[in-house]
């Protein structure tokens, strides 16, 4: 809602400058989004008069224009603009004016010579001035303009315009009207509301109106205008107000439904009554229907959509647009008048869902007022007889009383507000507000009857009345209460792993965290094999995000795949959120992932350069489940996942259930996502990783532990996971440890094997070990691992 | 025979001279081993009167002490020097990075939502979650948004073909833990949402931190109070604040929270909008059968995005989502 400070003072007579007010209406809920000059700054601008034109000697397109100033002697200027001619009236700007020359700053008029001649002055185009986009010409002045005057003083140009972004509840306040009712309340400044007086008519022609929905629409107010003149301009003042709130002007008839919709907040139409077909109803559409907006596009009717109808058909679209045959044109004489009230509920949703936005929609979805439809009626036929002269007919009103809403009376109660708003305001303040607000009182015991005015449809309850009070008193007026409460000390989970630790444990394991959309590209679900149970979007807002994510794997890997394309060479990155699996119902899962590619290490002087592998991200996926604690149950699994290379992926296996997975990216998904590098990652689901035992402590051994270290000739086949369950199975419990620290095959190692180095580290908690306890623990190992996994000592 | 003291001298002067410990056994062996030089002498005590023996005696053991007293100190000398020795050829350049790997970081957004929870945790609130698909009526409905109002112009919403939706802001918690819980409740709701718009300014997905307190001697004084205590201790200074009346559904009174924020470049200080807030409305109370009469709520949601922004010197949206490693570098 744009809107002059001027046009609001002819309501309401409020002596702060614009800022002021600004910061006033902000305070008081009506956000203001930007103040702004209505024209450029400039000085020694007046109102000039051309008296005569003659063609420069030198250039086609200049004339030499003689201009009266006021000054009392006429002036020769050169001008170029089209439609200079003699008796035209302009602004001009005078030797020595200075006028805004945007980024090249001040720019001053001064004596010129243009192609040979003498210039003293300009004459000026409306753009010139900062006052529109118009360049054709010069701003063509009325006739009675005063030759002399200042140009801002004529035009009251020093004005602001405010440009409020209202909040939906407060649609009272989208016409000059409402607004001022609102700031008379906020400043205390009495309104002075403009008396429209009912136009005597000097025709009996009307048409019939029938309210075929009376629910849908309970109040219809036509009248019949004959014999206008089509081409009257609109007088400037009313373009310039129309300018200042943001509306160009088109013709008397719009300008003036769009000036009554701006004053008083009531969308107004216009028929052109001799393309209508007898008279007019209001009704539901019906499928077959359609209509032709003004703006060119069509609309299919059925009986969700209001429509205007005459006998032929729908002739507009209620409360939203009305239709392109049956709008004023240049040649329209006869009108028909319409001011309507239609239900907010009807209306709501329907331009969205046809692509609109109007001026007439955005109020009546949100809720014009249902008392405005008459005056509003009286002003446009005044207006209009004004300005194209012609012949009024009488109000045809149609209405519905028992249909209309009322504003029911709200019960206010002063100690439930200072309940409310932590305050203290005594009741005389109260009802202070809650009468310049408009509303009526009627006290009670305890506080008040409030009934709101017809146009705020936003008071029903208790609470809105409160949220009133506070806000004409200011939010900033209310206390501010130091946190208080009474001091509670919940216990504090120690089983429970914080999430913070998980993103610490990665973090310091050398990954960066990101955060990615939780819509994918199907397609990229569908090259990793993952697009099983991916629920898709209706609406989404570009096909590379159509689908919610199955697994956190494809956001990572499109992260990566960016950062290998700014030229990291290493990436290690890792993120917390939730995966979405539509089965039989939908699931989400939050889950944990990390990706790495590049050196296993940053490069370094110390260490030397090797690709990160298999065991690199292992690792850091082991450490991360170190937070479940010692007593875990982990294991991997070699598993086969279409996404994951088959000789380097594992599942991961928690308190025996799979619960995530590590491994090598498949090399022909790599391949589909244009990934160059190998790239290893591990997804998890967050919740097996989330608790942990509370350790119970046992006591330590104080007697010597024995090592003993074995190599052992073991089938390929054979995983280390199977020769650790075994050799702790036969060792028992003086095997306290074990460590495998080395592995290899190929030379010095007979085909099919590998050799496998394990350390044992042995202790008892009651006695020193004996050699011979030692010796046959060792033993049945050797005999264990050779009977049940054909691994043999190496010599 | 030479005298004692010509071999204490002699024997000093050699310790002195004895340039490793090889050389000092030698002259231990020398002196004081049992073909010794001081040996001898003291074999020589044996023939003498008992007066003679006494005097001579205590002359040798004199001297004999101190060669062992020499050559102690020669030995602790030259192990010193030899182990200085050691120590210049160990030296490193103690200005080489370390061995190892780096450290990676938190995303900024985890790490300013991380600050929120941490702060309103000792507050005493405790955090909540719920799904962020949803339904029409935890999203919208039980919050008061009636279909097809306008307010639900401001969120643009996601939707799947069966009418469910991605949520457009972390509220629905609020509801779905007055009906789990109860009253009284304070929770805190921290997580991502969704809105279909997609610009320089908006991005589809952001993430919330929601807040609710509801108990029977609430009042917008004390919602007031906590929030500007809270920005407060999340910027770590006193920030100027104002609160404007504004309007959600869900709300009654509404209030927008602005912070006065000098952009640092000369300008004047502008206020900024930072958060949304209120009196829980009565009909979101009675649809979680919590009886407004009897209690008073507040709740407040806040853009995390802003927050980590403002607060890290973030000035475009965008990076956030984009994973750029150089970017992300910063927060380490």
């Amino acid at each position: 809602m744009k809107f002059s400070v001027d046009w609001l003072k002819q309501w309401v007579p409020v002596t702060q400058g614009a800022g002021e007010l600004a910061g006033a209406l902000t305070a008081a809920g009506l956000e203001v989004d930007t103040v702004t000059p209505v024209a450029s700054a400039f000085a020694g601008v007046v109102v000039g008069q051309i008296t005569a034109c003659e063609p420069h000697p030198d250039a086609d397109k200049l004339q030499l224009c003689r201009v009266d100033d006021g000054s009392g002697e006429t002036l020769q200027v050169v001008c170029g603009a089209p439609n200079a001619r003699p008796g035209l009236k302009m602004p001009f700007a005078r030797v020595g004016a200075e006028l805004d020359g945007g980024d090249q700053g001040v720019f001053r008029i001064g004596k010129a010579r243009l192609r040979g001649v003498e210039s003293f002055g300009m004459c000026c185009s409306a753009r010139e001035l900062g006052l529109s986009e118009d360049h054709d010409g010069l701003m063509e002045l009325p006739a009675d303009a005063p030759v002399g005057e200042d140009f801002r003083a004529f035009l009251d140009l020093d004005d602001r315009v405010i440009d409020l972004e209202l909040t939906p509840n407060r649609a009272d306040c989208l016409g000059i009207k409402g607004l001022a009712r609102d700031v008379a309340a906020i400043t205390g400044v009495a309104g002075t509301p403009l008396t429209i007086e009912p136009v005597t008519p000097a025709l009996d022609e009307g048409v019939d109106i029938e309210l075929l929905d009376p629910a849908d629409c309970p109040r219809y107010v036509g009248r019949v205008l004959k014999g206008i003149d089509p081409t009257a301009p609109s007088p400037l003042w009313m373009r310039e107000a129309l300018r200042r709130s943001g509306i160009r002007s088109i013709s008397a008839v719009v300008d003036a439904t769009n000036y009554v919709l701006m004053e008083l907040g009531q969308p107004m139409h216009a028929f052109d009554l001799d393309t209508l077909q007898g008279g007019v109803s209001v009704r539901r559409g019906r499928a077959g229907e359609s209509l032709t907006l003004l703006d060119g596009k069509v609309v299919e009717l059925d009986d969700s959509l209001l429509a205007i109808c005459d006998a032929s058909g729908p002739v507009a679209l209620a409360g939203i647009m009305g239709g392109l045959d049956s709008g004023v044109t240049d040649v329209t004489s006869n009108v028909l008048l319409e001011s309507a009230w239609f239900r907010p509920a009807t209306i709501m949703g329907k331009a969205r869902d046809l692509g609109l936005h109007t001026d007439a929609s955005h109020r009546f979805e949100r809720g014009v007022d249902p008392a405005g439809q008459v005056e509003a009626m009286e002003r446009i036929t005044a207006l209009l007889l004004e300005i194209c002269g012609g012949e009024a007919g009488p109000l045809l009103v149609a209405e519905s009383p028992e249909h209309l809403p009322g504003r029911r009376p709200v019960r206010l109660r002063l100690d439930r507000l200072n309940r409310v708003l932590g305050s203290d305001l005594d009741a005389a303040t109260v009802e202070g507000i809650l009468r310049r607000l408009g509303m009526k009182l009627e006290t009670v015991d305890g506080g008040w009857v409030a009934t709101p005015p017809s146009s705020r449809f936003d008071i029903e309850i208790e609470e809105d009345l409160v949220e009133e009070v506070a806000r004409i008193h200011g939010y900033d007026q209310l206390p501010a209460a130091l946190p208080s409460g009474e001091l509670t000390l919940p216990a504090l989970s120690e089983s429970t792993v914080p999430g913070a630790a998980v993103r610490d444990a990665l973090c310091a394991a050398d990954y960066f965290e990101a955060i990615t959309y939780a819509f994918v590209d199907r397609g990229v679900l569908e090259s990793l094999h993952l697009e099983a149970g991916a629920l898709p979007l209706a609406n989404p807002i570009s096909s590379d995000m159509d689908v919610m994510r199955t697994a956190l794997l494809p956001g990572l890997l499109k992260a990566l795949g960016r950062n290998l394309r700014y030229q990291a060479g290493r990436v290690r990155l890792f993120e917390t959120g939730k995966v979405f699996l539509q089965g039989d119902a939908l699931v989400e899962v939050e889950r944990v992932a990390a990706v790495a590619c590049g050196p296993a290490l940053p490069e370094q002087w110390g260490a030397s350069t090797r690709e990160v592998d298999f065991f690199d991200v292992k690792g850091d996926l082991e450490r991360l489940l170190g937070l479940r604690g010692e007593s875990a149950d982990i294991r991997f699994e070699a598993c086969e996942r279409p996404f994951l290379h088959p000789g380097q992926a594992a599942d991961v296996v928690v308190d025996g259930a799979v619960t995530g997975w590590v491994g090598a990216l498949h090399p022909a998904c790599q391949k589909a996502l244009g990934l160059k590098t190998r790239v290893f990652a591990f997804e998890l689901d967050l919740a097996s990783i989330s608790n942990r035992e509370i350790p119970h402590a046992n006591n330590i051994s104080s007697f010597p532990l024995v090592r003993r270290d074995l190599a052992f000739l073991v089938p390929e086949g054979v995983s280390f996971a199977e020769i650790d369950a075994v050799t702790r199975e036969v060792a028992g419990t003086l095997l306290t440890d074990l460590i495998i620290f080395d592995q290899f095959s190929g030379q010095g190692v007979e085909k099919g094997y590998k050799s496998l180095a394990i350390g044992l580290i042995l202790q008892d908690v009651s006695s020193t070990l004996t050699d011979e306890v030692v010796e046959s623990v060792i033993d049945r190992v050797v005999k264990g691992l050779d009977s049940r996994l054909e691994a043999q000592l190496r010599g | 025979m030479e005298s004692v003291n010509d071999i204490l001298d002699q024997a000093q002067a050699d310790i002195g001279a004895a340039d490793d410990l090889r050389a000092l056994e030698d002259l231990r062996v020398h002196y004081l081993g049992k073909k010794g030089a001081v040996t001898a002498l003291l074999k020589s005590l044996g023939g003498m009167a008992p007066e003679e023996r006494k005097t001579f005696g205590q002359e040798v053991n004199r001297a004999k002490q101190a060669i062992q007293q020499a050559l102690n100190d020669r030995r602790s000398g030259l192990e010193m020097a030899a182990l200085e020795a050691r120590l210049a050829g160990e030296r490193v350049d103690v200005t080489l990075p370390g061995r190892g790997t780096a450290r990676g970081g938190p995303h900024p957004v985890t790490r300013a939502m991380q600050r929120i929870i941490d702060l309103f945790s000792r507050l005493g609130f405790e955090v909540a979650t719920g799904p962020e698909v949803e339904d029409d009526h935890h999203n919208f409905e039980s919050l008061n948004f009636p279909a097809h109002h306008p307010a639900r112009a401001m969120h643009d919403t996601f939707y799947f073909a069966d009418g469910r939706l991605l949520r457009t802001h972390t509220s629905p918690v609020q509801v779905r833990a007055m009906l789990a819980q109860g009253a009284p409740i304070r929770i805190i709701a921290p997580g991502r949402v969704y809105r279909s718009d997609y610009d320089q300014t908006h991005s589809p997905m952001f993430h919330q931190v929601e807040g609710l307190l509801v108990g029977e001697s609430v009042n917008m004084a004390d919602l007031k109070g906590v929030l500007q205590a809270f920005v407060n201790a999340f910027f770590e200074t006193d920030m100027g604040t104002r609160f404007r009346p504004s309007y959600f559904p869900f709300t009654e009174p509404s209030a927008e929270m602005d912070v006065a924020w000098d952009k640092g470049d000369g300008s004047e200080p502008g206020w900024l909008e930072i958060l949304g807030c209120g009196m829980v409305h009565p009909n979101v109370l009675a649809a979680c059968d919590i009886d407004s009469e009897r209690y008073v709520g507040y709740a407040f949601g806040m853009g995390v995005e802003r927050l980590a922004m403002l607060r890290y010197g973030v000035t475009d949206l965008r990076p956030f989502f984009d994973n750029d490693l150089r970017f992300l570098r910063q927060f380490r």
